[in-house]
């Protein structure tokens, strides 16, 4: 069990500022993703995009707002949680008993919920018939590539995972990759060799195909995919990989007693509480008159959650205005002098 | 303005009056039109605003631009006529499309 004063849900630019802002004015948090890295949808979805509309940043990309970011927050080492998800969340007396999906407990007065759309999950078949399978012989993601040797696999996809894998797995498994056009938007280098494979037999490509159906009696054994025209083809398979990229899912965040409107969270501009006391909503999460999904309204939003915190955070003492230039204290915090 | 038809996967029309320069997605999203969520907001970086245009009107449209078919891809039954729907801007010359929903956006 961790005890804390604020546990912060998402590490996107929103979380992080948020977390900057609690370091400044004393307060502790650990924040907890559930994707593997820092930096929510900057550095998911637009890693190598430039954004223009940072204050004060004519232009940067998504993954250097996120360096900035982290750089930013470094002095306070704020602990991060990562490949976890807050899954439960149960008031008991002052703090909220916060539970992930892999087993951590933290105890805050605060919960600040920066969760933009949802966390991120793999986009999965829409075949009924791939849910029996799901786990166990298909599969959105690789762990252990051995299982793989001298079997029958078949990709779908056209990003760079479905490529890089399918090329990787070539090399001891029977690949088919399928994809429902015939352009690919992996790297070039991989699309080329993709082809020259296809060339020489070693992998089956199948383009402007899309899965149909996925049989098997208790063990996968083969699959159907059909072409746009309705014309259908059977392959042996004995997995299957899908790798449609992710999609963001809302998750348990709606089973938390909040109110919602639609996939987002209603909170008051004063403090960004939600309708429950402690718990905070900034960023693409949260809704208000008004609203801007932009990163400097996130940064707004968690500047003024933190001194919301504050009060439950430490209830005995006022919270004072100080500002980083002048003050003493948060140059300690921050470690210059 | 253009009159623009919205319609559902269960056959449910809604015809609204979307002004020029907003996009078709922003036209649902203001007049509550269930079945395109956007959640991405219109940033090409989701696709849950993903409709389906019948070849009359899909010719008609400005071409894909680089990154929508990509999006496409991540779409809940994508096929030839597949729009983002945050991708097609509203003019005169859209008055009287028709835009046809999926059975669920992802």
């Amino acid at each position: 069990m961790i005890k804390t004063d604020v546990v912060i849900v998402g590490a996107g630019p929103t979380g992080l500022f948020c977390a900057h802002q609690l370091g400044i004015i004393g307060l502790k948090c650990e924040i907890v993703d559930n994707l593997d890295k820092i930096g929510g949808q900057c550095i998911e979805l637009y890693p190598d995009k430039p954004i223009y509309d940072i204050p004060a940043v004519p232009e940067c990309t998504g993954e250097e707002l996120t360096n900035n970011l982290i750089e930013q927050i470094k002095p306070f080492s704020f602990k991060f949680h990562l490949n976890d998800r807050v899954q439960e969340l149960k008031k008991e007396n002052d703090n909220w008993i916060v539970k992930t999906t892999n087993g951590k407990e933290f105890h805050a007065p605060n919960v600040v919920i920066a969760g933009g759309v949802g966390s991120f999950e793999p986009r999965k078949f829409q075949t009924k018939s791939a849910e029996k399978f799901d786990g166990t012989s298909v599969l959105y993601s690789i762990k252990d590539k051995t299982i793989f040797k001298d079997k029958s696999v078949a990709i779908f996809g056209g990003g760079d995972s479905a490529l890089d894998w399918a090329i990787e797995l070539s090399n001891t498994s029977k690949v088919s990759l399928i994809h429902r056009r015939d352009e690919f938007r992996g790297a070039p280098a991989s699309v080329q060799k993709i082809k020259e494979l296809s060339k020489k037999s070693i992998i089956k490509l199948f383009t402007k195909y899309s899965i149909k159906d996925v049989k098997g009696n208790g063990t996968l054994e083969e699959i159907e995919i059909k072409s746009e025209e309705g014309e259908s083809k059977i392959i042996k398979a004995d997995y299957v990989l899908g790798f449609f990229g992710l999609i963001m899912q809302l998750g348990p965040i709606a089973e938390w007693g909040l109110n919602l409107d639609k996939k987002t969270i209603p909170v008051n501009t004063e403090n960004f509480e939600t309708n429950k006391k402690g718990i905070f909503a900034i960023g693409d999460i949260c809704t208000y008159p008004g609203k801007l999904k932009l990163i400097l309204s996130g940064f707004h939003e968690g500047a003024l959650a933190a001194r919301g915190c504050f009060k439950y955070a430490r209830p005995n003492e006022k919270y004072r205005f100080e500002f980083t230039t002048a003050s003493n204290t948060i140059k300690d915090r921050l470690g210059v002098k | 303005m253009a009159k623009i038809k919205y319609i559902e996967h269960n056959g449910k029309e809604h015809i609204v009056e979307v002004q020029n320069g907003l996009t078709v997605m922003e036209g649902a999203v203001q007049n509550d039109i269930p079945g395109i969520d956007a959640d991405c907001g219109g940033s090409m970086s989701c696709a849950t605003c993903h409709v389906y245009v019948k070849e009359d009107w899909y010719d008609k449209l400005s071409k894909k631009e680089m990154g929508e078919d990509d999006m496409l891809d991540q779409a809940y039954e994508p096929n030839s006529n597949s729009r983002l729907s945050c991708q097609i801007m509203v003019s005169d010359d859209l008055d009287g499309l028709s835009v046809y929903m999926p059975e669920k956006q992802v």
